[in-house]
């Protein structure tokens, strides 16, 4: 049973306790202690069930590779799933649940899945629900789904608060051990801009832990001595809780903060997500212990020996009263002096080498340790606790078992893997270091920058220096060369300290222990504790032929789970190298991904949320719609009026309302938003042409033209009215959405094709407010506000004019987008508003409403006019919608002019646009496909036309549509089959003209 | 995320600044242009792992259009150029060719 000691624990001030909950149940830690060692302390062994089997599961690290102890945390919005035990820092009040159980813990029901482990192996859920197919959708998938997952989601939205911080650096340092703090030193004493992070609360990494020697004083002075120095020095910045996630191209680093979780209600933002430029990069981000992979090495109370020894020494933990202790090196020894010098009983250590000796094994002997050389563990006894072990020879099968020993913990130690996450992320290439079996940067193909040097630099048990004396020298070599590479002066920097390290024996790789297990033993070895793959899993993958690691992993789950492998990964290659008998670094690693541990989505997300989300664009008119109740409706960025219901009346009520005061007396519309691109130059003319498939250069100053701008495919694009202001410049609009586009679109083929034609384009979009004035007493209602001659003569259709209405400078346009007596009208934005109000005021004699942008499209598709993004999807050319006329034969070029020529847009069979009446008179559903006889290849109902636009017409009182049909204008009257919502009746709609209302546009031209 | 040169304004600036453009110095064909001819300019992109001479608008910046040699592997830039160009300037290609003798320039 773990305990706390009477002595002892570096990190823990015995005298502040702290009450926590889990599960439920109250217990006590101290400051200090992370959830983890506080579990184990309070004697928890068992703190979750695995995520497939549902096996009982206990803490094996000590950090963040920890697979199994993840926990619910906190309460209601701030309530968090799959959080680390060992990396939560206590505090009072913490409450904690375990996960991926039900009822609980102690007795679940989703454990009977082990009874029926064998039928479970990797690829079960491929190989067992493909068939029946229906039985995936209606029975497979919910169950599934209902039993999948680890924590549960909050369900409301996050109280707190996160932000980002963007910084610069020369060098950023990630890794607050020994190798980062030598690194951070030398170069902030040769006067670089030093970032130093750790994602830890503590400096120093396993040093202390490990009770190494620096410069002849402890490990733990040494660190603070040089954490000390750096703190006064202004040119370093330094952070604890921090972790680096992730490193990216040419230097871009980012890094997760945490503020506020070990001392929740503080005031400032939770995390800070810090996004980072740095010359170079020094990942001195240590190294991860490997499990052994023997039968039962999952059962709570089996732990990494390092984390064994990190309880031990920092919180005062010990994690049984019998430890066996099983490895494959001698840095496992320190555990056992450590627990033996602590008062645990260490019955045996399990050594898996035929002859070990060496300093460290020499020191265990010297206390009177046994040391079972040349010996595996056969089988961990015990299922929701060890309760001991059997022994047998690691070579060949193993044979009979020799030997069983009565323990209630197991240290395991199977080697050292650097953390080769960050150097990796980046494109960072690996070399397999078969002496000390694991991969570690290789110097020669490092991630390179926009200048082609490599800006990562490893350094440290990162870079495979394991022993303290060596992680120094290695540190110091990783600063000085990172000195030179940016120029730095390294004349005076101070020699690297020294570290006393005893010297260690080889290691022998073990990747499964017997070394020939027969398929019970291996069917009962973890690799991946969290998503529950075993020896045998990987085994089998090879056998079905995965030999790609990359496919081995997405088959059997190896290393998918939140810890991303940080325990399974080099210990699943070996097992899948051994089986497809390759050499592991020809088979390789997966990729490392960003980021290192999980990011929270605040973090992520910073302050861009709610109304900081995207700016939001309001016309000059805004106010004044808001004032009057609008509901408004998003497009692009800005928003606008859909309609201005009354009280108590609905949206389609006063659309109709709206529609039909315009047309018969005045309505008013915001057009604020429509794009105006103010295009002039002598070369002008001749680009406008290259630019719409209409003549611009041909209209007269004064006059106003409408035109279509397609893409090079011949696509229609986008489409407005253009209005030549003299002989050298245009004022182009574009669609409300589009105005940012075409301008980009403008200057693309100025600055990239046509660079030597004497063009300038402005964007006046936001400059002008514009307000239509449209319906019959259109005419009337400006000749009372006064200034201008806009009678019929003077400012016949589609010409426009400048001069004053109602004492403000205005530009008038006579065009129509609703098919009534229409005046646009430009005015600078800031008089926008006043003149909005002045007309309001005037039109009160006219019946004048304000009208949004729903009766706008019903009243546009009653005179069949297309809106791009309705009629147009990418894949429609302009003769699709009968805009020929549009469309210059007179040019030798224009932009699209190419693509349109091409054999199937000239095609007769294409779908085109026509005018659609339900028989019925209903409305049909947006989109809704004309349906004909006969099925496709997929079974699919054949079609032959579709809905672009659908309403109700006020103004005809029935539904109207438009779409677009297979040789349609050549079979108006027909009648065609329309698929309902939701497997209703088919709806029978007659193909007729696109123009419903007023189709000699007599309305207009008054 | 890169970090790129405008040579207009001379920032040097997060790629976030700035909008990609595809493939430079494309030829575009007259309308007369037989089918082939069309589809290389409008479809057939080669994809290099290597030097690329690519487009990028500076267009949280300047507004002004310049091309990139890149190369897509080891995301080194050998230099950035305005748009108004038909080919990449001598000195450009010369750099380039230091580092990668074999890499010829699009014709």
């Amino acid at each position: 049973m773990s305990h706390r000691l009477p002595g002892g624990g570096r990190l823990i001030d015995r005298g502040r306790s702290c009450n926590f909950t889990f599960d439920g149940h109250v217990l006590q830690g101290y400051v200090g202690d992370t959830l983890a060692s506080a579990l184990l302390g309070a004697g928890r062994v068992m703190v979750g069930r695995s995520f497939k089997y549902h096996r009982p599961r206990g803490i094996i690290a000590s950090g963040a590779e920890e697979p199994n102890a993840l926990v619910n945390l906190g309460e209601g919005p701030r309530h968090e799933p799959d959080q680390r035990a060992t990396t939560t820092e206590l505090f009072e009040g913490l409450a904690a649940r375990s996960q991926n159980v039900w009822p609980s813990l102690s007795f679940d029901i989703g454990a009977v899945n082990g009874l029926f482990a064998r039928f479970l192996t990797a690829g079960f859920y491929y190989k067992m629900f493909i068939h029946p197919r229906a039985f995936w959708k209606h029975l497979y998938e919910p169950v599934i789904r209902q039993s999948a997952g680890l924590g549960r989601a909050p369900r409301e939205a996050d109280p707190d608060r996160y932000e980002l911080l963007y910084a610069f650096a020369d060098v950023a340092v990630i890794g607050g051990g020994i190798a980062g703090l030598q690194a951070a030193r030398q170069a902030a004493e040769a006067g670089l801009r030093v970032l130093l992070f750790e994602q830890t609360p503590h400096w120093g990494g396993r040093a202390p832990v490990d009770g190494a020697q620096i410069d002849g004083q402890p490990a733990g002075e040494w660190v603070n001595s040089t954490v000390e120095w750096l703190e006064k020095q202004e040119n370093v910045t330094m952070r604890t809780r921090c972790m680096g996630a992730g490193v990216y191209d040419h230097g871009y680093l980012l890094a997760q903060e945490r503020l506020s979780d070990h001392q929740p209600g503080a005031e400032g933002p939770r995390h800070r997500l810090w996004r980072i430029r740095a010359r170079r990069i020094l990942t001195a981000t240590g190294a991860i212990e490997r499990p052994l992979s023997f039968a039962g090495n999952d059962v709570p109370g089996v732990m990494l020996a390092s984390a064994m020894r990190d309880y031990l020494v920092n919180w005062a933990v010990a994690p049984g009263r019998r430890v066996v202790i099983v490895t494959n090196n001698d840095d496992a020894y320190r555990t056992a002096i450590a627990l033996h010098e602590a008062g645990i009983e260490v019955p045996a250590i399990v050594d898996a080498r035929a002859e070990v000796r060496g300093a460290l094994p020499d020191r265990a002997r010297a206390l009177g340790l046994t040391i079972r050389e040349g010996m595996a563990i056969d089988k961990v006894q015990g299922r929701a606790q060890v309760r001991g072990v059997t022994l047998c020879r690691h070579a060949g099968a193993g044979g009979a078992v020799a030997a069983r020993i009565e323990c209630d913990a197991v240290a395991m130690s199977g080697g050292w893997s650097p953390v080769v996450h960050l150097w990796s992320h980046c494109g960072g290439k690996l070399t397999w270091d078969a002496a000390q079996a694991h991969f570690r940067p290789d110097p020669a193909r490092g991630p390179t920058d926009h200048d082609g040097a490599v800006f990562v630099q490893a350094a440290g048990a990162a870079n495979g220096a394991l022993a303290a004396d060596a992680v120094l020298r290695d540190a110091d070599t990783a600063a000085r060369r990172v000195l030179a590479d940016l120029d730095a002066d390294a004349g005076q920097l101070p020699a690297a300290p020294q570290a006393d390290s005893a010297p260690e024996a080889p290691l022998l790789p073990v990747w499964m222990m017997p070394e020939e297990a027969g398929y019970a033993h291996r069917s009962k070895m973890w690799l991946d504790f969290q998503n529950d793959v075993k020896v045998s899993d990987v085994q089998l993958a090879a056998r079905e032929g995965y030999r790609s690691v990359e496919h081995t992993k997405r088959y059997t789950t190896l290393g998918m789970a939140t810890d991303q492998g940080k325990l399974s990964n080099i210990n699943g290659l070996g097992v899948l190298s051994q089986e497809l008998g390759e050499n592991i670094p020809d088979v390789g690693t997966t990729t490392f991904r960003p980021p290192y541990t999980p990011l929270t989505f605040g973090a992520i997300t910073g302050e861009a949320k709610g109304a900081l989300f995207q700016p939001l664009r309001r016309t000059p008119i805004d106010a004044w719609h808001e004032a009057r109740g609008a509901s408004w409706e998003p497009v692009g960025q800005w928003r606008r009026p859909y309609a201005y219901p009354r009280a108590g009346e609905s949206r389609a009520s006063a659309v109709t309302r709206e529609v039909n005061n315009t047309r018969q007396h005045l309505g008013l519309l915001d057009a604020s938003t429509l794009g105006k691109l103010l295009v002039s130059g002598p070369d002008a003319p001749r680009f406008l042409d290259m630019l719409y498939t209409g003549m611009m250069s041909s209209l007269k100053p004064g006059r106003c033209r409408y035109g279509l701008m397609c893409n090079e495919n011949g696509f229609l694009m986008d489409d407005g009215v253009v209005a030549r202001l003299d002989a050298q410049s245009f004022l182009c609009h574009t669609t409300s959405g589009g105005a940012e586009h075409i301008h980009g679109w403008m200057e693309d083929w100025l600055q990239c094709e046509w660079w030597d034609w004497k063009v300038h384009v402005i964007n006046q979009t936001e400059q002008f407010a514009q307000i239509a004035v449209v319906g019959p007493n259109a005419r009337k209602v400006l000749e009372k506000l006064g200034g201008m001659d806009l009678s019929a003569e003077a400012l016949p259709f589609m010409g426009w004019a400048e001069g004053r209405l109602g004492g403000v400078d205005v530009r008038v346009y006579r065009i129509s987008f609703s098919g009534e007596l229409s005046y646009e009208i430009a005015v600078p934005a800031g008089q926008g508003l006043a003149l909005w109000e002045a007309i309001f005021e005037a039109g009160q004699a006219f019946d004048v409403l304000p009208y949004g942008t729903e009766a706008l499209h019903v009243m546009r598709a009653e005179k069949g006019f297309i809106m791009i993004g309705d009629e147009t999807d990418g894949t429609v050319i302009p003769q699709d919608l009968g805009l020929d006329w549009a469309i210059s034969k007179k040019k030798a070029d224009f932009l699209g002019k190419r693509g349109m020529m091409r054999s199937h847009l000239q095609s007769p069979e294409r779908w085109k646009l026509v005018g659609l009446e339900t028989l019925d008179g209903s409305v049909l559903p947006h989109a809704a496909l004309a349906v004909r006889p006969g099925q496709n290849t997929n079974g699919q109902r054949l079609t032959e036309g579709r809905v672009t636009s659908s309403y109700h017409s006020p103004t005809l009182g029935r539904g109207i549509a438009l779409g677009l049909v297979h040789r349609g204008p050549e079979r108006i009257g027909e009648v065609l089959n329309f698929a309902g919502d939701k497997g209703q009746e088919e709806i029978r709609a007659r193909i007729v003209s696109p123009v419903f209302f007023d189709p000699e546009g007599e309305r207009q031209n008054v | 995320m890169l970090l790129l040169t405008c040579p207009h304004c001379h920032v040097t600036a997060e790629e976030t600044e700035f909008a990609p453009g595809g493939q430079a110095h494309l030829k575009r064909p007259q309308p007369e242009a037989g089918d082939d001819a069309f589809e290389s300019y409008m479809f057939t992109r080669p994809n290099p792992m290597g030097v690329h001479l690519e487009r990028w608008r500076h267009a949280y910046g300047c507004g002004k259009w310049l091309i990139a040699a890149r190369c897509t592997v080891t995301l080194e830039v050998f230099g950035t150029y305005p748009a108004q160009t038909a080919a990449p300037p001598a000195e450009i290609v010369k750099k380039i060719k230091k580092k990668r003798p074999e890499w010829e320039a699009p014709a």
